[in-house]
């Protein structure tokens, strides 16, 4: 019982160790954001990286998931003849809820996982030493435009998301299930507002904030070596996801 | 120049430096030798700040590191040029823009005067054609070569040698001896190595000192260290496994 507990005790300060540093990281890195130099070109190239380069993810994900979402709600609401809320549903979900969360898991999967590989290979191979012994901050040069570029374009890719969905959702309810089309834009436009896109995209920010602290701190700290950054792309996938999920519920308790 | 004065360092309770003293002096050539997981790279990480002291002060040009904040560390950091053990070379930057990188990042020259001055610092090593290759293109070697013309793109007074004939072949490692005693002389630098290549420490040093369990043994010159009495520091330049110094 008290190995148990002694377990238990160890495990819960080894997390809110963890957790005090993930915060002291993201203190750092805002606090760099605001001083001088400031690297744009690594910021363009890391809004590459991460936001263009994730466009076909973004895309393939969002379109399957607004057919399905159409074709699901339409099975269901048939059977109470309500097909015409197939838009109304899509839409909203599709802005307030799937948009970002799909759009962040997804970056988080591609963009999270190569920035902690890339950084972590940097560690290990003592790149990022290097740029210590070249007067250069490494939290500056390499931490901040990739922090930067992942809660700007997350922000594009979820209102991309968003827009594809929806017309996934549209080309299913009206042209493959026959729904009609002035119904379903009017149900669309009726029932979803200016705030929902906005909750949306306010997560999205929230959401690409997280994929870029948790990747770029997780491949920072990374330790040892192939295996130490192994660990740590697993690490900034499974920790950005699963901080996407939960705060997903409390933004959506707070943007009610 | 460098100073370091009782110098001790913990790593989760493994006491790795216990009490270094060791000076070098301008336009002197120091190499540190000794086995693995003596505290070499340790010593050698504090003399450029990228690990401060528990106890014990590190002094570079009458400035102590510690006490120094992030754009005084880096003004003393821009004296220095560091050749990493792997070179550490920036994988998505060609060999010209690594060499340039510094030139980039602190002064105001245009983009074809790096790339000139990044041309002349790899002739100084021995290398042409090769700035617009990858890092991942080059031998160890070149790597370390490229390496060393980064470190001395700043025309820098110091330069840390980590290791610098590891992992290459003899004929290499041996062109390599011969390419840190030519800058030496053309460049006039301060060099600290670290090594446990003794070829490599005969040939490059004015004086050797030898780091065992965290604290320096003995320092002299070469010749002095050939003919030490001192039976850790006699083990450890005959390679013999019989001794004091045990295998870990």
């Amino acid at each position: 019982m008290i190995n148990w507990l002694e377990l238990l005790g160890s495990r819960t300060t080894a997390v809110m160790i963890e957790m005090g540093k993930v915060v002291m990281f993201l203190i750092q890195t805002l606090r760099w954001c605001t001083s001088r130099p400031f690297y744009f070109k690594n910021l363009l190239k890391q809004m590459e990286q991460i936001g263009v380069n994730s466009v076909p993810v973004v895309l393939t994900t969002a379109i399957s998931t607004g057919m399905v979402l159409a074709l699901q709600s339409y099975t269901g609401f048939k059977r109470f003849g309500a097909e015409s809320l197939i838009g109304t549903v899509v839409s909203l979900s599709m802005t307030r809820e799937l948009g970002p969360v799909l759009t962040g898991l997804m970056v988080a999967g591609r963009a999270g996982a190569s920035m902690a590989a890339e950084l972590g290979t940097m560690r290990v191979t003592e790149q990022i030493d290097a740029l210590y012994t070249l007067a250069t901050n490494p939290m500056k040069y390499l931490v901040v435009p990739r922090f930067l570029a992942s809660t700007i374009m997350m922000f594009f890719l979820t209102a991309l998301g968003m827009y594809v969905g929806i017309a996934g959702g549209y080309f299913v309810g009206v042209k493959v299930l026959g729904t009609n089309p002035v119904t379903y834009i009017n149900q669309s436009i009726n029932n979803t507002e200016v705030t929902d896109i906005w909750y949306g995209l306010i997560k999205s920010l929230v959401f690409g904030a997280v994929v870029g602290l948790i990747g770029c701190y997780k491949g920072f700290n990374t330790e040892g070596g192939a295996e130490g950054v192994g660990k740590a792309t697993t690490g900034a996938v499974v920790v950005s996801c699963m901080l996407i999920l939960i705060l997903d519920y409390f933004l959506s308790a707070l943007l009610w | 120049m460098i100073e370091i004065t009782d110098l001790h360092k913990n790593f989760g309770g493994h006491h790795v430096l216990r009490g270094v003293n060791l000076s070098v002096e301008k336009g002197e050539s120091m190499t540190v030798i000794g086995g693995s997981g003596s505290g070499k790279s340790v010593l050698i990480k504090h003399i450029i700040g990228l690990l401060f002291p528990d106890r014990g002060r590190v002094v570079v040009d009458g400035q102590d590191l510690n006490t120094l904040d992030e754009r005084g560390l880096n003004d003393i950091r821009k004296k220095f040029g560091m050749l990493f053990q792997g070179a550490a070379l920036f994988d998505s930057l060609t060999v010209g823009e690594n060499v340039g990188f510094s030139l980039k990042q602190h002064t105001r020259m245009s983009d074809r005067e790096i790339r000139d001055a990044a041309t002349e610092k790899l002739a100084l090593v021995g290398l042409k054609g090769v700035e617009d290759k990858m890092p991942s293109d080059l031998s160890g070697g070149m790597r370390k070569r490229v390496g060393l013309a980064r470190a001395i793109a700043m025309d820098a007074e110091i330069i840390l040698y980590d290791e610098p004939t590891t992992g290459l072949d003899p004929i290499t490692a041996d062109a390599i001896n011969d390419l840190i005693v030519d800058l030496r002389k053309k460049l006039g630098v301060t060099s600290v190595a670290i090594t446990h290549d003794m070829q490599s420490a005969y040939k490059i040093s004015d004086r050797i000192a030898m780091l065992y369990k965290g604290e320096i043994q003995e320092i002299g010159t070469p010749d002095e260290i050939r003919n030490t009495t001192n039976p850790i520091v006699k083990q450890f330049i005959t390679g013999s496994a019989v001794g004091p110094i045990t295998a870990d």
